[in-house]
């Protein structure tokens, strides 16, 4: 077998993942060089930091999964001969037939034997990855069980992903709107939900403001039109309410278009265990229980409140932070890639022109909402920040993963192209991509230039 | 320079929020039609080249959010346009009163000698209707500019809008330059809606 130059490959490939988890060997300096400038891991955490320090983790288990299936398959090969060559593409499938037609019983049991092992070594695989999501979701919830919640632990783990089922408790928390002391956590609680619900009683009862419920009112149906969930009447309806209720309480801002996208990931994640197996995106909310539905309508409006607690700027009258953010991203891409950089200005493309909205909505309409999610995970866990600073810096990866594309492609393509970006496909995976170069550029350019903060 | 086209003109269409910007031009650029087409956040882009007296025409269009908060962002955008469409709903009397405001904004902004169009949008709805064409069309002759009632579901007059405003501008542009075609669409080229970056501070 021809095999072993490629083993040796895969083998210092799977090294490299193993250990720091990257994509293949041009990658490879590039996370020594960020390991290195990482925050030295303690011990108990030592998983969690080096994962921290490339922002992914276990989804390289599906890359590297693959690898030891075929390293288990070639040592077959070697020890069993031409029999493992039944799984080796590069063969002559038709001769080996022939040749084990010869013994029939003996090809059966072989294939048989064969078919068991490698099922086996896939079904090992599948066993290590779920055992790493359990112990996962156990050190999670070491952490959310204790009487006092230690936050910083809970942010350091969930900055490389909260699982689903904790995410609802893990988000609250980390926003601040879940006491951290679990004794006084559900009094709390159940004072703040009461308080929202009075809070909409109150503003439905004296007058509306009519531009601002007209805003709303006509926003609202046209929130995740792609999702079938928010087509529910039910849930326009608490859309309708937690945006009006901010917007009366937020006078400086009050509802801009695009707020109304930001609830979503709040809802949709605050719904999620109510589903089981399925995707809250088809949920019907009638399934749902009308007191966890009011629960999570105040819910989403404290989260949603704390989160725009950071991004004010964004949101008053000419949106200063905004502007403040596409000039960042223009600095920060000008110093990762001159060339990109200095083709969008001969083409005569502006930041602000593409980049407005992806500021303006986090990124939501850019990228499905699953991997919204995934993003918010990273996000609330680097703290008041996330949301702005932090921000930008994944921006700046965001675009910097279609460079080449846009090298090639002039004015008008760049903007059709920027407008509707190819990411419908996109999961976790990809995304923590962006987020760990993003985590890289952080580290590099922070500490270097005081005014991108 | 560009042999794909003997014009290029650049459009910006502006109005309150929902009156059916996007969906005219979802119409005009890819001819279809959603009823809860999402919002519009600060500035989009389309493209769609038409025939015009055997000319090929390349329309570069800025489709604009409605909403009070984004014209700061959206002003940036008038002095480059040679055309400015702007869009009122025949079922909501106050985007048809917020016209006048939107011409204002036009004055304030956009380059001398812009063309501009009125289009009342969402004309199939017609037991909802409150703004009357007569109304409407005296409105734009006195500000002596040409109008259309439109429906982008329906699909009535959006190609007409569009056109309607193309030659418009071509016909202005071949007066004013008269035997240079040519030198005039290359100028426009190089005239881009990003000369201006002091207009949003």
């Amino acid at each position: 077998m021809r095999r072993q130059p490629e083993m040796a490959e895969v083998d210092r490939t799977e090294y490299v993942f193993g250990e720091n988890g990257g994509l293949g060997a041009p990658s490879s300096s590039f996370f020594r060089r960020i390991a290195s400038m990482a925050p030295q891991p303690s011990d108990e955490d030592e998983s969690d930091t080096f994962q921290r320090t490339v922002g992914a983790g276990y989804t390289y288990a599906d890359q590297i999964a693959p690898n030891k299936i075929k390293r288990t398959k070639s040592r077959q090969d070697k020890h069993k001969g031409r029999r493992g060559s039944y799984f080796d593409l590069d063969d002559d499938w038709d001769a080996n037939v022939e040749h084990n037609l010869v013994d029939g019983a003996k090809f059966k049991k072989s294939l048989a034997g064969q078919a068991m092992e490698s099922a086996e070594s896939l079904a090992f695989a599948e066993c290590e990855e779920m055992n790493n999501r359990i112990s996962r979701i156990r050190r999670f919830q070491a952490v959310l069980d204790a009487p006092i919640v230690d936050l910083a632990h809970l942010k350091k783990l969930s900055y490389t992903g909260v699982p689903e089922e904790l995410r609802p408790k893990t988000w609250q928390l980390l926003l601040g709107y879940l006491a951290p002391n679990g004794e006084r956590r559900e009094r709390t609680l159940a004072k703040k939900r009461q308080e929202y619900h009075n809070g909409v009683q109150q503003v439905f009862n004296t007058g509306l403001d009519e531009q601002m419920w007209h805003q709303i009112s006509i926003d609202v149906p046209r929130t995740n039109p792609h999702i079938k969930l928010y087509s529910h009447p039910i849930i326009q309806k608490a859309l309708e309410r937690i945006l009006y209720l901010w917007a009366i309480r937020h006078p400086a801002s009050g509802y801009v278009q695009g707020i109304n996208d930001l609830v979503t990931p709040f809802i949709q994640t605050f719904l999620q265990p109510h589903v089981e197996h399925a995707s809250v995106d088809d949920l019907d909310p009638e399934t749902v229980p009308q007191q966890s539905m009011r629960d999570i309508e105040a819910d989403a409006y404290w989260c949603l409140t704390k989160l725009l607690d950071g991004i004010q700027d964004n949101y008053i009258h000419a949106q200063p932070g905004i502007h403040k953010q596409v000039a960042q991203l223009q600095d920060l891409c000008t110093r990762l890639d001159r060339n990109l950089v200095e083709h969008l200005r001969s083409e005569g493309i502006e930041f602000m022109q593409f980049s407005f909205r992806w500021m303006n909505c986090l990124l939501m309409r850019e990228v499905p909402m699953g991997c919204t999610i995934r993003i918010w995970d990273t996000y609330i866990s680097e703290g008041p920040q996330g949301f702005s600073a932090f921000h930008v810096y994944v921006c700046a990866a965001f675009l910097n993963y279609w460079k080449e594309q846009i090298k090639v492609k002039d004015f008008q393509d760049i903007m059709v192209f920027l407008q509707a970006l190819p990411t419908a496909d996109w999961t976790e995976k990809e995304v923590e991509l962006i987020l760990s170069e993003a985590f890289l550029f952080q580290t590099l350019y922070k500490t270097g230039s005081a005014h991108l903060k | 320079m560009n042999s794909e086209y003997d014009y290029l003109f650049k459009l910006l269409v502006i109005g309150d929020s929902g009156v059916g910007k996007s969906c005219l031009l979802l119409r005009f650029a890819d001819n279809s039609f959603s009823e809860s087409y999402i919002s519009t956040i600060g500035v989009d882009f389309k493209i769609r080249t038409v025939d015009l007296d055997s000319k090929t025409v390349k329309l570069q269009i800025w489709d604009t959010a409605g909403q009070e908060r984004f014209r700061t962002i959206i002003s940036s955008y008038y002095r480059g346009a040679h055309g400015i469409i702007v869009v009122y709903d025949v079922t909501d009397q106050n985007s048809f009163n917020d016209v006048k405001h939107w011409f204002q904004e036009i004055d304030r902004f956009a380059s001398e000698g812009v063309v501009k169009l009125l289009v009342g949008n969402k004309s199939d709805m017609t037991d909802k209707k409150v703004v009357e064409y007569n109304v409407a069309k005296e409105f734009a002759d006195s500000m002596g500019i040409q109008f259309l009632e439109t429906s982008a579901k329906e699909s009535t007059n959006v190609e007409q809008a569009f056109l309607t405003m193309a030659r418009e501008i071509k016909d202005k542009m071949t007066t004013a330059n008269e035997g240079g075609e040519e030198k005039a669409a290359l100028n426009l080229k190089g005239s881009s809606v990003n000369a201006n970056s002091g207009g949003c501070c």
